[in-house]
């Protein structure tokens, strides 16, 4: 944390103990339920991360999508997949030891990476200062491509996770 | 800063070792989302410490978190499916793609 205040280090300690506690929490817990309000609670945190670094209007849209939509939409399909929310069945596969190793090495070989790294120059170049009206400015011109093909995405997944759900009556 | 790089690859490990070892399908899909979510902190913490220009990053992790969107809707869908049909939602159980 160079030329920041002593105030932005701490709330970035802070902020990722909770999302690496509650993550860690999301994919160890037995009842699949307790595993849901965790990521609510790792998602937010993010979002405080997304402030930390002058990223507002994505803060926002990650409580408004993630907190708010995505996260609610696994409780309901928790719900409506009732009886194997119980805490007795066993929640993870025999490659348990496995996995962890492989995701050990997996972490030391990133983390080798990013510390080694010599060949991106860290700049404190000020971000545009109205974050939301540079990228309502970006989405109408340089993305508006990629915006509209996100739009008919966004409809063919709805349709499509209606078709499905909606199974034999159709 | 390394600090935001290496929180995203700690959270993105805990993502994968989800993935790899939940058996239930929708943990798998809430594991998917933490990974998700690493992606877009390595987006973002880019775009503010290499800004090539303005917020291209941010873009990058907007239009992320509403495929990311999509792509729960899609599988929460076909889990349900799942359900109705086998009455179960253990990923090692579904092998079958015929029958």
């Amino acid at each position: 944390m160079m030329n920041e205040p002593a105030s932005v280090g701490i709330a970035f300690w802070i902020l990722s103990a909770a999302v690496l506690i509650s993550g860690f929490m999301v994919v160890t817990l037995k009842n699949i339920f307790h595993c849901a309000i965790f990521l609510i609670f790792c998602l937010a945190a993010v979002a405080g991360i997304y402030i930390l670094l002058h990223a507002e209007f994505l803060a926002a849209a990650q409580v408004l999508i993630y907190v708010g939509a995505v996260a609610i939409l696994m409780v309901f399909a928790i719900m409506l997949t009732s009886n194997l929310a119980s805490s007795k069945i066993v929640q993870a596969n025999q490659n348990s030891l496995v996995a962890f190793f492989a995701c050990l090495v997996f972490l030391i070989g990133v983390y080798g990476l990013i510390l080694g790294n010599k060949v991106w120059r860290w700049t404190a170049e000020a971000l545009p200062a109205d974050n939301i009206m540079t990228i309502g400015k970006l989405l109408m011109t340089r993305f508006v491509l990629p915006f509209e093909v996100v739009s008919v995405l966004l409809l063919a997944a709805m349709i499509g996770a209606i078709v499905l759900a909606r199974g034999e009556r159709a | 800063m390394q600090y935001y790089l290496i929180l995203a690859a700690i959270l993105f490990t805990i993502g994968l070792f989800g993935v790899i070892t939940r058996r239930n399908t929708i943990g798998i899909l809430m594991s998917l989302e933490l990974m998700f979510n690493a992606v877009n902190i390595n987006f973002v913490t880019f775009n503010k410490f290499l800004a090539a220009d303005g917020l291209t990053g941010q873009m990058f992790a907007i239009f992320i978190i509403v495929i990311a969107a999509a792509e729960a809707t899609v599988g929460l869908a076909i889990v349900l499916l799942i359900y109705r049909n086998w009455r179960g939602i253990k990923a090692d159980h579904y092998s079958v793609m015929k029958w």
